[in-house]
């Protein structure tokens, strides 16, 4: 039993690792249907009319690129395929360049033209004071997009002024930036939000989820996995579902046996 | 030098503290006006924290490296990194800083190459800690902990599409624990916080809490 309590941590790495492995090399389906909370940015997106504009802010960085960059695709995708003009933005000084590759990339299939049907207008520092500043008018807050063009006149920000004019705005956070958007933006400028969060994030949001103010919630690559069956292009987050679900069991029998050799041990006893 | 160091802040900090919160509630043209000069100057004055950032990062590591502190040789690697990192930015594909962002530079590559699998793998390692922390010290010693512990072992299972097939009721329990009693958890925490925030910007405000003024002469 000791001896077992002990194990050199290096074995349990290892099965972690063929946790995720094995399930990626043998390919097996499971189910995933939509929650109540993913499919509330889905509709709320469905029911914008052709030609509206959806806000995206990209506020994550490469430590969390993996369960936040098949979330942004898989909005651009409906926006896209919806014919909504994207536009972008980060609060991430290490977020441009995996935002710009997202909204460029999934443009390109649709036919989409930088400036015209999208814009990233790339990071600028400050958090709570860019909301503020983009509730007061978007063109001071960004005067030029990531490539230098100048935002005015621009036709992918046609009618657009401040935030109050976007259709939905969603945040897909990997910190305490839907937050600040709730209480710097939504609550100020009146305008729909969505979130999009990692797993660890996911629990704190409930409480405004039930206030209402925001619209739905994708948590971590489970809530990306979700959208992307709702839009039918089932790809990156669909896939990590079966090296995820494996994964889970194994720590849920770690948790178990872990605790059945140290009650039989006798050390809860000490 | 004290009425510099101390009194000038204070009154600043009073000003602007009252000023802006008497703006908020105020919806006339000249409130609006006065709101978006300052989060100009804000927006500003952040991006000035870059320069005091990169100061304390390679102050405290030329410090390591001038004093040999146990693992002083990563330290060249923080100089090392961060000064190939500047100076590709600033290169700018060979336009130069002062011009547009260009397509395709190294520095681009070093982002898409370095940056994002590095950040990738650090945050993966996590599910490695994670396992053999389940395995070697989540124990139902107490009520509380056990209570904890069959919490997290159905959220765990009810949030991945497996847990559907090993038990159809799993995925509803797990979002009636998310909804309920964790939301009244977190929305309690949050409330706190909130109180203890509004509290100590009272406090700034009033000048009672000069931490921020930091310390010496």
């Amino acid at each position: 039993m000791e001896r077992l309590l002990r194990i050199d941590r290096r074995y349990l790495f290892a099965l972690v690792a063929l946790a995720v492995t094995i399930p990626l090399l043998i390919r097996f389906d499971l189910p995933v249907p939509a929650t109540k909370e993913v499919k509330g940015i889905y509709d709320k997106i469905d029911s914008l009319p052709e030609g509206s504009h959806i806000l995206i802010a990209f506020d994550y960085d490469p430590a969390s690129k993996e369960e936040l960059q098949p979330m942004a695709i898989a909005l651009l995708h409906h926006c896209f395929r919806n014919n909504i003009k994207v536009v972008g933005m980060t609060l991430y000084p290490g977020g441009p360049g995996l935002a710009d590759r997202a909204i460029t990339e999934t443009g390109k299939q649709y036919g989409k033209v930088n400036g015209e049907d999208y814009v990233f207008l790339g990071f600028k520092t400050g958090f709570e004071l860019v909301m503020i500043n983009m509730g007061e008018n978007i063109y001071s807050a960004f005067p030029k997009d990531f490539h230098g063009n100048s935002t005015v006149g621009m036709p992918a920000l046609e009618g657009i002024q401040s935030l109050e004019d976007f259709g939905f705005v969603i945040d897909l956070a990997s910190g305490s930036t839907i937050e600040a958007w709730i209480a710097f933006g939504k609550e100020k400028y009146n305008f729909d939000l969505g979130a999009g969060c990692t797993a660890v994030i996911g629990p704190d949001m409930y409480p405004f989820l039930q206030s209402k103010q925001i619209t739905g919630l994708m948590s971590g690559l489970k809530g990306a996995a979700e959208y992307e069956v709702l839009i039918g292009h089932e790809a990156h987050a669909v896939a990590g579902m079966s090296p995820q679900s494996v994964v889970h069991l194994l720590i849920v029998l770690f948790v178990l046996v872990g605790n059945f050799l140290y009650f039989m041990s006798g050390r809860s006893k000490i | 030098m004290n009425f510099l160091k101390r009194t000038i802040p204070l009154i600043i900090a009073f000003t602007m503290g009252v000023m802006m919160s008497l703006q908020y509630y105020v919806p006339h043209e000249v409130s609006q006006s006065l709101l978006k000069g300052v989060t100009r100057w804000g927006i500003t004055i952040a991006g000035f924290a870059v320069f005091i950032g990169a100061y304390s990062l390679f102050h405290l590591h030329w410090t390591k490296i001038k004093r040999k502190h146990p693992g002083w040789g990563y330290s060249i690697f923080v100089f090392f990194g961060a000064g190939i990192t500047i100076f590709l930015g600033l290169h700018n594909g060979g336009e130069g800083f002062w011009q547009n962002k260009q397509e395709g530079t190294m520095f681009d590559w070093m982002y898409f190459n370095v940056q994002v699998p590095a950040g990738a793998t650090m945050f993966s390692i996590l599910a490695f800690f994670m396992a053999s922390a389940a395995y070697r010290t989540f124990r139902a010693r107490t009520n509380e902990a056990t209570i904890l512990l069959v919490a997290a072992v159905i959220v765990m299972l009810g949030r991945v599409p497996v847990g559907a097939l090993i038990w159809e009721y799993l995925p509803p329990i797990a979002d009636w624990i998310m909804s309920v009693p964790n939301m009244a958890a977190k929305r309690g925490i949050l409330i706190g916080v909130s109180i203890g925030a509004i509290a100590t910007s009272l406090k700034i405000i009033f000048g009672i809490e000069r931490a921020y003024l930091g310390g010496g002469d």
